[in-house]
C-alpha cells in the first residue's frame, strides 16, 4: 500500500429521493492507485453514490475528500476539474460524430475546431500508445463495436485529465474477449497510478480484477474487504443478506418427443442483411436448449421469427404442425394458438407496456381468453385483476400492487410480471430471451428456478442468453451461434466457458455434431 | 423565351427565396439543437407586423428591423421557456405561437392604425431599398454578362445578399467552431453534452435565440422590402415551406440554399406566367400557385428518401439517474 492520501474518501453520505433513502450513512475510502470494486444488487444505491461523486446529485449530508482535501462538487464540470471521470453504462457518445469529435466535445480549448482537433489528435495518439487504447480517431461512432465505443469513453475521460475513473457496469455489453481486453487496460491504468472504481454486480469480475471491494445493500454499506481475502460466496451473501445458490440444482432432463423442429431457417432484416443463415435444430419436451452467442449474431432474430415478430423462410414445426413464417398468420397471436409462450429479450419494449398497469400487463396477449370476458363485447376487468393479484403473489412480484404502472417496478419485478404471464399457461414451447438481463441476484435465482420447474413439467424451452454462466447452469444442451450460423452443439457437462467463447467468436467451428 | 425573361424570373427567384432561406436557416439552428420549431411561421408574421408598424410610426426601416428581431426573439423565448425549461411538447408550443401571432398581429394593427388589420403603406424611408452594385448601370450595356450583373446580381435589398451570405456563415459555425460542434451534439445526444460538463439548456436557448433573430429578419424583409407594409397573414405559409425545405435539405446549410432557391423559383414562375399555354392544354394559374405547396406535401410525405432528423429532436431533455 502506498502512503499517499486516499484518492477518494466519502464520509457519512446521505441522499434521499422523496421518501426513499437511496444512500444512508455511506463511508468509503478508495486507496490511490488501486482498483476498487463496489458491488450490490440493482437498486442498492451504487449508481446514486457515484452520481453524487460525479456531480449529478448533491448529497443531503456528508463530506467528500479527494486526495486528502475536502471538496464541494457542484456539477460534472467541477468533478472533472478534481480529476474525476466517469464511464457510464450507457455510453454518452454522439453516434454520427467521429471519435475525435466525441473526445473533444466539451473541452475544445478555444472557439475554433480545426486547431483543437489537430492538437487533440497528437495528444490522443500518445494516450492510446501509453494505455493500449487504439481506436481509429476518424471513424464514426456508429461504425464501431461496443467494445471500441467503450474505449472512446475511457479515452474521453483520460483526455480530460482524470486520474480517478469510475466505471459503471462496464462489462454488461462486452463479449468475453472484449472484457479481457478491458481488464488489461484497467490493470495498465492502475499500474500507471490511476485509481479505478468499478461498479458491477458480477462477482467473478470483482474477484478477477479488484484490489478492494465494498458491498452495498439497500442504500447502506455493509462491508469493505480486501479482494484476496474473500470469496464470491461471501460477497453474494453480503449483497443479498442470505445464501444464494448459484448453481441451480436441477435433475437431469428427461426429454420426450420433439416439440420444436427448425429446418434451414433464414432471416433477412429490414436493411437486407442476412441475420440467420440456414440453421436447423430441434428442442424436445422437457429439455432446455440454450443458445449461446455474442449479442448480435442472429439470436435475437431467431427468437423474433419463432415468436411471430419478424418474417423468415424455412420450415418450422411445433408439435408436428407447420408455423407460418410470413403472412397474416405469422403473428404472436397465432403463435399462442400453438401453445408457444414468449418472454422477449427486451422486456421494456416488447414484453410490457410501460405506461400500463401491472394487471393489464398480466393479461396482454391473453386478453381474449374466455375467462377474461364478461360478455362478447366487454372484458371482465375485475376477473383479470383478481388473476393478476394471484399471479403476482405466486411469482413474488414486489410490490404486489396491480394498480402500479409497469414502469414503476424494478427491472427484476418487471421481468417477474412477464414471466408470470407467460409461464402459468403451461406452454408446449417457451421462447425466452435474456431472462435475467439487468436484474438483481434474488430475481435471477427466482426466474431460473421457474424455468427449470417449467421444464420439469414437460415444456420445451429455447433459451437465448449472452450470459454464459446462465446457459451453462440452465441448459441441457447448448448450441452456439456466430454470424447467423450454429457453430456447434455441446453438452454443458462436457464443455466450459473457454471452449464456448471460442465457438462464440467463430474461432473454432465444429464439422458435425456428435452431441445430438 | 428570351434572356431578359429568364433573368427576370431568376431575379424574382432570389427575392422570393430570401424569406424562405432566412426561415430555413432559423429552423436549422433550432432543430440541429434538438428543438423542433413549427412556429417559424408565427415568428415571421409577428416580425413582419412589428417591423412594419414601427417603420410606419418612426419612418425608419432600421427601427423596423430592430422591432422585427425583438418581437421574434420574444416569441422564441416563449418557445424556449415552454419546451426547454418546462419540457413541454415542442409541436404544441409551436402551434400556439402560430395562433398567437396570427391573432395578435391583426388585433394590434387594427388598434393602432384602424385600417382593417393592416399597417399603412411604408414610404421609402420605412423600407429597405434595393442596392445598386458598383458599376451596375455602366455595365448594363455589355451583352449577356452585363445584364446578368446589373439585372440579376445588382438591385436587391440588403437582405437578399445577407441571406445568401448566411449560408457559408452557418456552415462555418456548424462545422468549424466549438459552438457548432456542441450545437450538433446537443441535437443528437444531449446526455453526451451534459456529461461533458456543458449546459444543455444554455446551448438550446442560444440556438432558439438565433432562430428568433433569423425569423425576425425574414419577417422584416417581407414587410419592409419585398412589400411595403403588413397585411393579414402575409407570410402565407412560408414558415411551413421553409420547414419542408429544411427537411428536403436534410438539415444542411448548403442544401438549404438550393432547396429554398427551388421553392423561390416555383413561386417566381407562378407569379410571372399566370396561365401557361402548352398548345393542347392551358395550365391554369391556380395550379402554378399551388406548386410550391404541392411540393411541400410531397417532400413531407417522404418522397425524397430517408431524411434522418437530429436524433434527440423534439424530446425535452431530462437528466438521467
Amino acid at each position: 500500500m502506498s502512503h499517499d492520501p486516499p484518492a477518494i474518501e466519502l464520509k457519512s453520505i446521505y441522499k434521499a429521493f422523496g421518501s426513499i433513502q437511496a444512500n444512508k450513512d455511506i463511508s468509503i475510502t478508495v486507496a490511490a492507485g488501486s482498483i476498487h470494486g463496489i458491488v450490490g444488487e440493482n437498486g442498492a444505491g451504487k449508481s446514486t453514490l457515484m452520481s453524487i461523486l460525479y456531480g449529478f446529485y448533491k448529497a443531503d449530508q456528508g463530506e467528500i475528500y479527494v486526495k486528502g482535501k475536502q471538496i464541494l462538487i457542484r456539477d460534472s464540470q467541477s468533478a472533472i476539474s478534481f480529476g474525476i471521470g466517469m464511464v457510464f453504462q450507457h455510453f454518452k457518445l454522439v453516434e454520427n460524430f467521429t471519435v475525435l469529435e466525441n473526445i473533444i466535445l466539451g473541452s475544445e480549448k478555444g472557439y475554433l475546431l480545426t486547431p483543437a482537433l489537430n492538437q487533440t489528435r497528437t495528444a490522443l495518439y500518445d494516450l492510446g500508445k501509453d494505455y493500449e487504447l487504439n481506436v481509429d480517431l476518424d471513424a464514426e461512432i456508429k461504425d464501431l463495436s461496443v467494445g471500441l465505443q467503450q474505449r472512446v469513453e475511457i479515452l474521453k475521460v483520460l483526455y480530460r485529465g482524470a486520474d480517478i475513473l469510475i466505471l459503471d457496469e462496464p462489462t454488461g455489453v462486452l463479449t468475453p474477449t472484449e472484457t479481457e481486453q478491458l481488464f488489461r487496460i484497467l490493470r495498465r491504468l492502475r499500474n500507471e497510478g490511476k485509481t479505478i472504481i468499478l461498479i458491477t454486480h458480477k462477482l467473478r469480475e470483482i474477484m478477477e480484477i479488484t484490489d478492494q471491494v465494498s458491498v452495498m445493500r439497500r442504500g447502506e454499506m455493509v462491508g469493505h474487504l480486501n479482494t484476496p481475502d474473500t470469496t464470491p460466496e461471501e460477497l453474494a451473501e453480503m449483497m443479498v443478506g442470505r445464501k444464494v445458490i448459484h448453481n441451480i440444482s436441477k435433475s437431469p432432463a428427461s426429454p420426450k418427443g420433439t416439440v420444436l423442429q427448425v429446418e434451414n431457417l433464414n432471416v433477412v432484416d429490414d436493411l437486407g442483411v442476412e441475420r440467420v443463415k440456414g440453421i436447423s435444430f430441434s428442442v424436445c419436451a422437457g429439455e432446455v436448449l440454450g443458445i449461446a452467442g455474442v449479442a448480435g449474431n442472429g439470436q435475437s432474430e431467431l427468437l423474433e421469427v419463432l415468436g411471430g415478430m419478424r418474417n423468415g423462410t424455412g420450415v418450422v414445426q411445433v408439435s408436428d404442425q407447420q408455423l407460418d413464417l410470413s403472412g397474416p398468420k405469422a403473428t404472436g397471436k397465432w403463435r399462442r394458438n400453438f401453445g408457444i409462450a414468449h418472454v422477449p429479450e427486451d422486456r421494456q419494449r416488447e414484453g410490457l407496456v410501460m405506461e400500463y398497469f401491472a394487471w393489464e400487463n398480466v393479461a396482454f396477449g391473453y386478453h381474449r381468453d374466455a375467462r377474461y370476458q364478461k360478455n362478447p363485447f366487454t372484458m371482465d376487468n375485475s376477473a383479470i385483476r383478481k388473476d393478476a393479484v394471484g399471479k403476482m403473489g405466486r411469482f413474488d412480484v414486489r410490490p404486489r400492487n396491480p394498480w402500479l404502472r409497469a414502469k414503476n417496478f424494478s427491472g427484476g419485478n418487471q421481468q417477474k410480471i412477464v414471466v408470470a404471464r407467460e409461464f402459468e399457461r403451461k406452454p408446449n414451447l417457451l421462447l425466452v430471451g435474456q431472462p435475467t438481463r439487468g436484474i438483481d441476484i434474488g430475481a435471477v435465482e427466482f426466474v431460473h428456478r421457474q424455468i427449470i420447474a417449467l421444464r420439469d413439467q414437460g415444456t420445451a424451452i429455447l433459451l437465448v442468453s449472452v450470459e454464459l454462466s446462465e446457459i451453462l447452469s440452465l441448459a441441457d444442451r447448448i448450441a452456439v451461434m456466430f454470424d447467423g450460423r450454429i457453430m456447434g452443439e455441446r453438452l454443458p457437462e462436457q464443455t466450459d466457458e473457454r471452449e464456448l467463447s471460442l465457438l462464440m467468436t467463430g474461432i473454432i467451428e465444429q464439422g458435425h455434431d456428435p452431441a445430438i | 423565351m428570351d434572356l431578359l425573361a429568364v433573368i427576370q424570373i431568376l431575379d424574382s427567384t432570389f427575392r422570393l427565396a430570401t424569406p424562405l432561406l432566412f426561415a430555413c436557416l432559423a429552423g436549422l439552428y433550432s432543430e440541429r439543437a434538438g428543438i423542433f420549431d413549427i412556429g417559424l411561421e408565427g415568428k415571421m408574421l409577428m416580425a413582419a407586423f412589428s417591423s412594419a408598424a414601427i417603420a410606419a410610426i418612426f419612418g425608419s426601416a432600421w427601427f423596423g428591423l430592430a422591432a422585427g428581431i425583438i418581437s421574434a426573439l420574444l416569441l422564441s423565448g416563449l418557445h424556449g421557456l415552454a419546451s426547454i425549461t418546462f419540457r413541454g411538447n415542442q409541436l404544441i408550443s409551436g402551434v400556439a405561437i402560430n395562433f398567437l401571432a396570427s391573432g395578435l398581429t391583426v388585433l394590434i394593427a387594427q388598434y393602432l392604425f384602424q385600417q382593417g388589420g393592416r399597417t399603412p403603406s411604408l414610404s421609402s424611408d420605412g423600407r429597405f431599398e434595393p442596392i445598386t452594385l458598383p458599376l451596375a448601370d455602366a455595365l448594363a450595356i455589355v451583352p449577356v454578362l452585363g445584364s446578368i450583373y446589373s439585372e440579376l446580381l445588382s438591385g436587391h435589398s440588403l437582405f437578399v445578399y445577407l441571406a445568401i451570405f448566411m449560408v457559408p456563415i452557418t456552415w462555418w459555425i456548424l462545422y468549424r467552431t466549438r459552438f457548432g460542434l456542441r450545437l450538433r451534439a446537443v441535437g443528437e445526444n444531449p446526455a453526451a453534452v451534459e456529461t461533458a460538463g456543458v449546459s444543455v439548456h444554455a446551448l438550446r436557448f442560444a440556438a432558439v435565440a438565433i432562430c428568433g433573430v433569423l425569423c425576425g429578419i425574414a419577417g422584416t424583409y417581407l414587410a419592409t422590402s419585398l412589400q411595403a407594409g403588413f397585411v393579414k397573414e402575409m407570410t402565407a405559409g412560408r414558415g411551413f415551406i421553409a420547414l419542408a425545405a429544411l427537411i428536403f435539405a436534410k438539415w444542411r446549410p448548403w442544401a438549404a440554399l438550393w432547396t429554398c432557391l427551388l421553392f423561390g423559383f416555383m413561386q417566381a414562375v407562378a407569379l410571372r406566367y399566370q396561365n401557361i399555354d402548352l398548345g393542347i392544354v392551358v395550365v391554369p394559374v391556380q395550379l402554378m400557385d399551388v406548386l410550391p405547396y404541392l411540393l411541400t406535401v410531397v417532400i413531407l410525405a417522404g418522397f425524397v428518401g430517408a431524411a434522418v432528423p437530429p436524433r434527440a429532436g423534439g424530446e425535452p431533455y431530462v437528466k438521467e439517474h
